[in-house]
């Protein structure tokens, strides 16, 4: 089950740029919740945040706090316990080339010491049906790399890969935007589904797909949250008139 | 001409000037001074063409050096080849006075290079097995841990070391490096692992495999280190996110989103500090002991292929001698050429992008 996820005042710098200034949201447990505006917004920047990746970078920096299921998660644990807890799913597929298909989506679990093969096997079904692969690989699991798949089902692969170690957030930064268009109906699909049983945060620059997908919606715009608000309410009744300039496509 | 329907107002193309203006505008110019000079000149196809010829021979010069050296060395060891066949590489001679093997004896006309071809091969690979962890510490620290400040002025050193004559290293290795093993290292390594025959104390001098092998493996150090470092970087960073995201520490980062995707590239950068170590002639003839033995004891003397070369050549007394000198000169290219092309071909797979084609 996901865990509702509650900023407050956080900033974020990149060296001396200001990328991130004063955000404070809940996002609500079990919903998908879609952060949209202009390229450099800062949304990939707040995603990056919620799972500590923001400072694997040595020039970047945070303040403010975010509580994930009642855990500071920049006080009380450390950025690898948080990353077990958060999946995330990338811009550009980034499967382990490598590594056979089933050994991408046991990645995360080998990692972390998990070796029961039989339940292992389960999990990694269990992920490739969850991410709508499972009936495209199934027959070359082990043969087969995780390279050798098309972008989208590359996508989908690191979908499964995020899902395998059951995670209580799944982060996802643009995670259609390199794909095509049958391609991306099929990751929107699988949001759709996905997001009765997990915390989705998706960044994306389309925003029919935004309308789509998510149950709440935030406008992002120079580093600053313009608005946060249902996605109902943000595509027909804004209430900032920049949230309303962006999405009926008058600059962006 | 068919009407062109543009629904947006916005989009609608002005006519602002008309085909008849555009011709009139464009008889009433005269050509430029630029236009008229650019005419005047010719198509430079003769210097285009010697320019072309000229670069090929350059390129070519590449081909006939290789295949000269191939020719030289093919043509020069016949006599040998003609008096010993493969056995050359085999053989041992049972010494008539001492009935201990013997393998190279100029005065007696016994040769074969099978000492040589084992102190190439048992120096080399001691290099790699000291040479390698270091190496692969050397690029990790470079790649993923060095703070900034101190990444440029190391990998310098590093590629410095490579800058280095062998001569000298071969020098220092007389004065520091042998002395020091000798008193310090050696009767350690007597007294811990003298039960397995490898480390006997009957060479007081120092010289010997173990010298050889320390000094080749500070030599080979920089190359597989700096190959190493290359095809870490050229992992892509996307690799290494994903590998973080599922909650890896650093070192499981390096291992599988780093270390894995690079191993290709790293086993071409060891191989290719192999060909060097094997090639390398004259700190290792410095060191090395230069007797053409085999022993168990890697502290005994020894020699390789290049030593005996570089020890023999200008003394060889006869047409023999030289030539079978001349043929074992003709196996160390051969094998050198395969080990570097095989090592390139490795790290190409990888900085080019081959298994690692991902993003």
């Amino acid at each position: 089950m996901g865990v509702g996820i509650e900023v407050a005042n956080l900033n974020a710098w990149y060296g001396s740029n200001h990328t991130l200034q004063d955000i404070s949201l809940n996002i609500p447990a079990n919903h998908a919740t879609a952060l949209i505006g202009p390229s450099g917004c800062g949304k990939s920047t707040f995603v990056r945040c919620l799972n500590r990746m923001h400072e694997t970078n040595p020039i970047a920096r945070v303040t403010g706090t975010v509580r994930m299921g009642g855990i500071d998660i920049y006080e009380d644990v450390k950025p690898v316990e948080i990353r077990r807890r958060v999946g995330m799913v990338f811009q550009r597929p980034n499967p382990f080339p490598t590594m056979s298909i089933y050994d991408n989506v046991a990645a995360g679990l080998k990692l972390n010491g998990y070796t029961n093969r039989k339940s292992l096997d389960e999990i990694v079904e269990k992920s490739l049906k969850n991410s709508a692969l499972w009936d495209e690989v199934k027959d070359d699991l082990k043969k087969k790399s995780g390279a050798s798949l098309s972008g989208g089902q590359q996508q989908r692969l690191c979908i499964a890969r995020a899902l395998a170690v059951d995670p209580e957030v799944l982060l996802m930064d643009e995670p259609a935007s390199a794909l095509d268009p049958v391609s991306t109906s099929k990751i929107e699909d699988l949001i759709f589904q996905l997001k009765t049983q997990y915390t989705i945060v998706i960044v994306t620059h389309n925003m029919q797909q935004a309308a789509r997908v998510a149950e709440m919606t935030g406008f992002f715009l120079n580093g600053r949250m313009v608005e946060f608000d249902s996605t109902q309410k943000i595509f027909t009744n804004p209430s900032d008139k920049r949230t309303e300039d962006y999405i009926t496509g008058r600059f962006g | 001409m068919p009407e062109i329907h543009i629904a947006h107002p916005q989009f609608q193309p002005e006519p602002s000037v008309t085909a008849e203006q555009r011709q009139a505008a464009s008889a009433a110019q005269e050509p430029s001074e630029v236009r008229r000079f650019l005419l005047s000149r010719g198509n430079s196809a003769l210097a285009d063409r010697s320019f072309q010829i000229l670069m090929t021979l350059c390129a070519l010069s590449i081909f006939g050096i290789v295949a000269l050296i191939a020719i030289e060395l093919i043509g020069n060891s016949r006599l040998a080849w003609h008096s010993f066949g493969l056995q050359f590489f085999f053989k041992a001679y049972i010494d008539p006075y001492t009935g201990l093997p013997t393998y190279w004896d100029p005065v007696n006309g016994h040769f074969s290079a099978l000492p040589f071809v084992y102190g190439t091969l048992l120096s080399s690979l001691m290099a790699l097995m000291l040479a390698v962890p270091l190496a692969l510490g050397v690029a990790v620290f470079l790649t993923e841990m060095c703070p900034n400040f101190l990444r440029g002025p190391l990998a310098f050193l590093t590629e410095l070391l490579a800058a280095i004559p062998s001569i000298i290293y071969g020098l220092w290795a007389i004065f520091v490096l042998v002395p020091l093993l000798r008193e310090h290292v050696n009767p350690w390594l007597i007294k811990i692992f003298g039960w397995s025959g490898l480390f006997s104390d009957d060479n007081p001098t120092g010289l010997g495999f173990v010298s050889a092998s320390v000094i080749l493996a500070i030599m080979i150090l920089p190359i597989i280190s700096s190959l190493t470092r290359e095809v870490m970087i050229a992992v892509p960073h996307s690799q290494r996110e994903a590998v973080l995201a599922l909650g890896a520490t650093r070192w499981e980062m390096i291992r599988m989103g780093v270390l894995r995707n690079a191993r290709i590239g790293i086993v071409g950068a060891i191989i290719l500090g192999l060909g060097r170590a094997l090639g390398e002639t004259m700190a290792v003839t410095m060191v090395i002991g230069n007797s053409p033995e085999i022993h168990r004891s890697l502290l005994a003397n020894g020699s390789s292929m290049a030593a005996v070369i570089a020890n023999e050549f200008a003394e060889a007394t006869n047409d023999l001698h030289r030539s079978a000198l001349i043929e074992i000169g003709l196996a160390l290219f051969i094998v050198t050429i395969i080990v570097n092309a095989l090592a390139r071909l490795l790290v190409w797979a990888v900085t080019r992008g081959a298994p690692a084609r991902v993003n």
